[in-house]
């Protein structure tokens, strides 16, 4: 046999448009994995824009429009976790119209011997109504570092937008639970190095925003 | 082609011994490799099941004590302990080495690899030496699996029990220890294998048609690996941008999924299921093209509806990247987002259903014969319709809040993948064993195979949509006295689904023993397929000469 069979012919000449295919399969998939890393900012922008998964809103001034004749009852829930703070609403909860601007208080006392910086986390219950859900001003906005038996107050003002009533998930909602989780800003060490769980880690994101 | 010049005068001969398998750049021998990989993987992880079902046989605590002292060395009360999250680590291990290490290679790497390239007219696939490196990588993937069992999890216990789908803060901070960074290098290592694969299938698929091959001539099993090659390459990466997340958070500081450093957890399960979903698409649409051929075949009939076969696949894959958090229902997500992700699920249904009634209308009229292909075939077709509209039932976010992360949800997903995409697996063997090999098995342990399978699997996972809907809750390792009847009867079912594994590697044997000569198309008139051109089995190089499409 003296000639090359066919397909030796034919795969000769689809190397090249072979290597295109395989190229452009392969920058699809870096940029998918990119897409993958892309969804970490999207998907917080996503919740802040649109108060999902209860994310409250943040608000830069008092609110100053309309005020339904509606009351609405907001719950004040803390949590401390792995940083040696007492942390406790001042009161359990407060009953204002949809559209008032309110004023909570919050109490840290820090039992540790040593200063310790703590930043809270937060979110609403019902998660929907996040997006209703403004915060003025709020401790949370920056860490909070407390001197050795220092007892801090630390205020929040927000209001609940009037626009609530017209969500169909929230027209008859009485009463919102706002939650903070307070955290210890130390302990870099990833778990896979740590002794056990319970600990926290660096914020690597940036601010918190709110 | 470098080296086409040494081999023009000569008939291309495999190389002997070793050599052969280690450095194959043969699609065929890939093919059998892989295929072999697939059996391996399956005995481990079929091993593990009935392992959990025996435990689960009655309430209380059985077996899972005394395995965690035979292999971590622990007495008493630690040994309880280690018992129980062993069992935990058997339900994770059980069923990533079912999709990734059994399923995937077998109908991807396997059927795909072996049956594809002869398909279409292609003498191999576009990039025979990245065909290599996909198979060789599995297998240290797998051993990274394993070794994960070993090597400390949570305190005081070995190996990583946080399911599949590696949620944290579980998968993070409630295990310190190796065993998650293993499971995760592992999957990284997998979908790498399985990433070079899809590319080297979109190529050889787009680029290496016979003449005449258009793609609406192209056989249907060509199209649905062609499909899910497509949704590999989409969805993979999501998984390993994910797990790789999952890594720096435990190792690095990072801080994706911590929520006390501005991180979300829920996050992770959106990513996880924008590539798990996909993925139980990628598990089944492969199964869909090989049933479609054997319906045909067996009923002598062209497939009913062929286009309408193709694009319905086409529409399951992209309707499938859409749907994600139907899975996330319970996890507060909002009613109109609960509202979308439900209709979307169930507009799965229509190109599914098309499917269905294609399959039906395929051998409505036909000359059927039963043999053992046919039969697996006919039996895919209703019991993936049974895990078909229990998917429909928990497409409703109403049904699923009650049945979520209940036994349901269980015999669900195991009516289309262990009873769908598995029983699609052993018709397209009992099809194509005879190409491959040259030889025909005995029909009559064939179908002893498939009837102690058929009534095993059936019997293990009907009763657990009884357990789901009276509440039993998934990856538990003991459960209340109440629930004690129906899984009695699901662990004999598993019995009996061990010993027709056995009855399998039985008739494997015993048709390498015998040596039937089974002739270059046993199926008759009806396998109108490229591959029953070539004899049985096919020549090491084929289509030296390209087929002529009509």
């Amino acid at each position: 046999m003296s000639t090359k069979p066919n397909n030796i012919v034919a795969a000769g000449g689809k190397q090249k448009t072979n290597r295109v295919i395989a190229f452009v399969c392969l920058s699809f998939f870096v940029g998918m994995i990119g897409v993958a890393y892309a969804a970490v900012p999207l998907y917080k922008l996503f919740c802040q824009v649109t108060g999902y998964a209860g994310t409250p809103q943040r608000a830069e001034q008092v609110y100053a429009g309309k005020v339904l004749d509606k009351d609405i009852t907001i719950r004040f829930d803390a949590n401390a976790n792995g940083i040696a703070w007492d942390f406790a609403p001042a009161a359990r909860s407060v009953t204002l119209k949809i559209g008032e601007t309110g004023l909570a208080h919050y109490k840290a006392t820090n039992l540790a011997s040593a200063p310790v910086t703590g930043r809270a986390t937060f979110n609403v219950v019902p998660d929907v109504a996040g997006a209703y859900f403004n915060k003025v001003e709020c401790f949370c906005f920056t860490d909070q570092t407390l001197q050795p038996g220092e007892t801090m107050d630390m205020p929040v003002v927000f209001y609940v937008d009037p626009d609530i009533v017209n969500a169909p998930e929230l027209k008859n909602i009485k009463t919102i639970t706002l939650s903070y989780t307070m955290f210890p800003v130390e302990g870099t060490k990833p778990v896979a190095s740590r002794p056990g769980p319970g600990k926290s880690k660096a914020n690597t994101e940036g601010t918190l925003g709110g | 082609m470098a080296h086409a010049a040494a081999h023009e005068d000569h008939d291309h001969k495999p190389y002997r011994g070793w050599v052969r398998w280690v450095y194959s750049t043969n699609h065929k021998d890939i093919g059998t490799l892989y295929l072999i990989f697939a059996i391996i993987s399956g005995i481990i992880g079929g091993f593990m099941s009935v392992m959990m079902r025996w435990e689960l046989a009655e309430p209380g605590i059985q077996i899972f004590h005394g395995l965690a002292s035979m292999v971590y060395g622990v007495e008493g009360a630690s040994a309880i302990d280690a018992g129980k999250h062993m069992y935990n680590v058997f339900t994770t291990m059980h069923a990533l080495i079912m999709i990734f290490f059994m399923v995937m290679p077998a109908l991807i790497g396997g059927f795909a690899n072996w049956m594809v390239p002869i398909m279409i007219g292609a003498p191999d696939m576009a990039f025979p030496r990245m065909n290599n490196i996909s198979f060789w990588l599995l297998v240290p993937a797998l051993l990274l699996l394993l070794i994960s069992m070993f090597v400390p999890g949570p305190a005081g216990a070995w190996g990583s029990g946080g399911g599949w789908t590696m949620y944290p803060p579980f998968a993070t901070s409630g295990q310190p220890g190796p065993a998650m960074d293993l499971v995760i290098l592992s999957v990284h290592i997998a979908g790498a294998s399985s990433i070079l694969g899809a590319i080297n299938f979109i190529t050889t698929i787009f680029n290496m048609r016979a003449p005449g091959m258009t793609l609406h001539k192209m056989p249907l099993f060509a199209w649905s690996v062609l499909i899910t090659a497509f949704l590999l390459l989409l969805s993979l990466p999501v998984l390993a941008g994910g797990i790789t997340m999952l890594l720096t958070d435990r190792n690095f500081g990072t801080a994706f999924f911590v929520p006390e450093a501005g991180g979300d957890p829920i996050l992770f399960q959106h990513l996880f299921w924008f590539f798990g979903h996909p993925e139980v698409y990628i598990l089944i649409l492969p199964a869909f093209g090989i049933v479609s051929h054997i319906v045909s075949t067996f009923s002598k009939k062209p497939i009913f509806g062929y286009l309408g076969m193709a694009y319905a696949m086409t529409a399951i894959g992209v309707v499938g990247f859409v749907v994600w958090a139907h899975h996330m229902f319970t996890t507060g997500i909002s009613l109109d987002a609960q509202r979308y992700f439900t209709f979307a699920t169930m507009v799965i249904a229509v190109p599914t259903g098309i499917k269905v009634f294609s399959w039906i209308a395929t051998m409505w009229g036909g000359s059927i014969q039963f043999r053992t292909p046919m039969l697996w075939a006919v039996a895919f077709i209703f019991l993936f319709t049974v895990g078909g509209v229990t998917g429909v039932q928990l497409a409703n976010a109403g049904f699923d809040r009650m049945a979520h992360d209940t036994y349901y949800v269980v015999a669900h997903f195991h009516y289309v993948m262990s009873l769908g995409s598995v029983f699609a697996i052993f018709a397209a063997w009992y099809y194509w064993f005879p190409k491959m090999t040259g030889y025909m098995y005995s029909t009559l342990i064939a179908r002893t195979h498939f009837w102690l399978t058929f009534i095993g699997v059936n019997l293990v996972f009907f009763p657990q949509h009884f357990l789901g809907l009276a509440g039993m809750p998934r990856r538990y390792i003991d459960y209340p006295d109440a629930f004690a009847g129906w899984n009695h009867v699901s662990s004999i079912g598993s019995y009996i689904s061990a010993i027709a594994v056995l009855v399998f590697l039985f008739g494997v044997v015993e048709a390498f023993q015998k040596k039937r000569v089974a002739g270059a198309n046993p199926w008759g008139e009806g396998a109108t397929t490229l591959e029953w051109q070539l004899p049985s089995p096919p020549p090491f190089h084929q289509w030296e000469q390209l087929p002529k499409i009509k």
